[in-house]
């Protein structure tokens, strides 16, 4: 098991070396000034000029600026906003339990209806209503995400009233963020209305960036359901006279979903990618609409640093998926 | 009651490889209706200056916001009603129609390519080439595939070409690692050593000999990584880093149409379903190229 782990962890490290010298790499191929760029000014007096390019270390060959970038990053240092002269890493932190919040929200939509969806299409194959579930699945796996989110908010927000527009919680209150996470913070501060105001600002986000997911989990159950449901264990079940349901639940689901449960894992990046889109039109505080708004007002270390945190997390999930899989099924474990 | 003699013809009239296919894939009532559509778009899109009812940018300064002609107030002249500054919507989308084709198709050659290229030679020389090769594949699949473009665009600046190149870029390893993958599994084959053994030279054993029996996998990917393009594009092109406007690139449409979720809704929704509808036909296409092409999932006669 040690060992597996190990060489999990030795695959990892080189693909997340990479994306630093992806990162690295960006800033110099910005066309332009890489000082100006830095500094966020259009034009500097020739000694403030010297005097940034030596701060920044751009004088220095381009191996060595990797390096001290390197050894800054190791450190957790990733430069500052031009815009708001913080730290990159402390906003990425502030923002960054919105997005999971969204994300988690998300995942249950789709975990939850995609499993449903899934069992149904597979039991009632060749049916009315395999066919629509799967038509849907394959219309929301087609989405334009962007557009999805504009439809429901005209739906639901603007002719029905029963969601709100955009942000995380309405205006009049004044939440302390001690968790960062909107829901608990709320109920933590145990002012009247607020929790049902978090939850209602999240619905749709979550609906929107979940549908794809939810889309490729009920494609997944299905076919591993069906798969699952020729097997010989459920000719038995079915001889010994266990119940429909009994049968589908206990003994098929079980096992259909060591598939479905890798699929998962692998959404995380589809998740993070979609959040850019999502909390761009909800206006909704997170990372994907920070990384955006940053590259508009081209606050460069911001893009560089927020792009480099999104692909060492999506490196660790799939690291982390990876080693829990191994753990969970000792054939994959062996094999590799 | 089948008389001998059909019986003996059957086995000797083999069907040729096309004829198979394309019964195949017209089993797939799905995927003849999306390619029935694809094809309709395409002549939509190449004869649009012809059948477009007017021009794509022209602004109709008296017709702000005309609703679709089915509705009160909307009109023939404007069959899908007008956007903000009073261009027709349905002349946008079928000039849109080119934009999104260009950017699937130019997208799907400059990453299909290089993508068969360093596929094969990976697959070729496992040594330290092909090891360099997947290893930086896997860097690139480290992002999701829009957030590694909006990575690049941001670097390139918005626009139509960059939007191409960077769509281009982050569709490369699916490419390479497919081919490489197609590549290794024939390398082993009788034919390939006999053809080796003949004397044959790597290029000619790569593309000659080994790359035809690659093109089943590659030709469904290269379809869904047609939509998948479009989609992409639509993103950017939304987030404003895409193409720009007056460009009707059918994301770009929707960058502006959120200020009129209240009021206008043909604004928001007639860009959006041209997106939804082009993507679902592909995909469909995609998986009944697959269906015809996979000799595991072929109905055996």
């Amino acid at each position: 098991m040690f060992s597996f782990i190990i060489k999990r962890i030795s695959v990892a490290i080189p693909t997340f070396l990479g994306v630093t010298l992806l990162a690295f790499a960006l800033i110099h191929m910005i066309p332009g000034d890489p000082v100006l760029l830095l500094v966020g000014e259009r034009r500097l007096d020739p000694e403030f000029y010297r005097a940034a390019m030596q701060r920044l270390g751009l004088d220095q060959p381009l191996y060595v600026q990797y390096w001290d970038y390197l050894r800054q990053l190791l450190q957790g240092n990733l430069g500052e906003s031009i815009v708001t002269h913080e730290p990159v890493m402390s906003e990425f932190l502030k923002l960054f339990p919105a997005t999971v919040e969204l994300s988690m929200a998300a995942m249950l939509f789709a975990v939850v209806c995609g499993l449903a969806a899934g069992m149904l299409a597979a039991t009632k194959r060749g049916t009315v209503i395999d066919h629509t579930v799967m038509g849907a699945a394959l219309t929301g796996y087609s989405m334009p995400i962007f557009w999805w989110g504009l439809i429901l908010i005209m739906v639901f927000s603007v002719h029905l009233d029963w969601t709100p527009v955009s942000g995380r919680i309405a205006l009049e209150y004044d939440i302390p963020a001690v968790t960062g996470f909107m829901l608990i913070d709320t109920l933590l501060s145990g002012e009247a209305g607020a929790f049902k105001s978090a939850v209602m600002h999240l619905i749709l986000p979550a609906i929107v960036l979940g549908t794809i997911p939810m889309a490729v989990i009920a494609r997944m159950t299905r076919s591993s359901m069906l798969e699952v449901l020729r097997e010989d264990y459920i000719r038995t079940a079915r001889a010994k006279g266990l119940s429909r349901s009994r049968i589908i639940i206990v003994h098929a689901l079980r096992n259909a979903l060591i598939p479905v449960v890798t699929v998962i894992g692998l959404q995380v990046g589809t998740l993070l990618a979609g959040a850019v889109l999502t909390e761009t039109i909800f206006s909704w505080p997170g990372i994907g609409k920070w990384l955006i708004d940053s590259i508009s007002r081209r606050d460069y270390p911001v893009v560089q640093g927020g792009i480099l945190l999104i692909a060492t997390l999506i490196i660790f999930v799939n690291l982390l998926v990876d080693i829990l899989y191994g753990v969970i099924n000792p054939r994959i474990r062996h094999s590799r | 009651m089948t008389t001998p003699t059909i019986v003996v013809e059957a086995p000797f009239s083999h069907p040729s490889p096309w004829t198979e296919f394309w019964q195949s894939f017209r089993a797939n009532r799905g995927a003849l209706i999306a390619l029935i559509y694809f094809v309709s778009l395409v002549l939509l899109a190449v004869f649009a200056p012809i059948l477009a009812p007017h021009s794509p940018i022209e602004q109709y300064r008296d017709a702000f916001l005309t609703p679709p002609a089915w509705l009160a107030g909307g009109s023939w002249q404007f069959i899908l009603g007008t956007d903000e500054v009073g261009r027709d919507i349905l002349s946008r989308l079928m000039y849109g129609a080119r934009l999104s084709l260009t950017i699937g198709l130019v997208s799907v050659l400059l990453s299909l390519i290089p993508g068969v290229i360093l596929g094969l030679i990976a697959a070729f020389y496992p040594g330290r080439i092909g090891d360099a090769i997947m290893r930086f594949m896997d860097v690139m699949l480290a992002l999701p595939s829009l957030l590694l473009a909006v990575a690049i665009v941001a670097v390139l600046g918005p626009g139509l070409t960059n939007t191409m190149l960077a769509i281009a870029v982050v569709s490369l390893p699916s490419y390479v690692r497919l081919a490489r993958a197609s590549a290794m599994t024939e390398l082993h084959k009788d034919y390939v050593i006999a053809s080796r053994l003949a004397g044959a030279g790597q290029l000619r054993l790569m593309f000659n000999t080994v790359l035809p029996n690659c093109m089943a996998p590659l030709i469904v990917q290269a379809t869904l990584g047609f939509s998948a393009a479009i989609l992409d594009a639509a993103a950017l092109g939304f987030l404003g880093l895409g193409a720009q406007p007056p460009l009707p690139e059918w994301g770009t449409m929707l960058a502006s149409a959120r200020d009129y979720i209240e009021s206008a809704w043909w604004v928001v929704t007639m860009p959006g379903l041209a997106i939804l509808i082009t993507v679902i036909a592909l995909n469909l296409m995609g998986d009944g190229l697959r269906d015809a092409l996979d000799p595991k999932l072929k109905k055996l006669a």
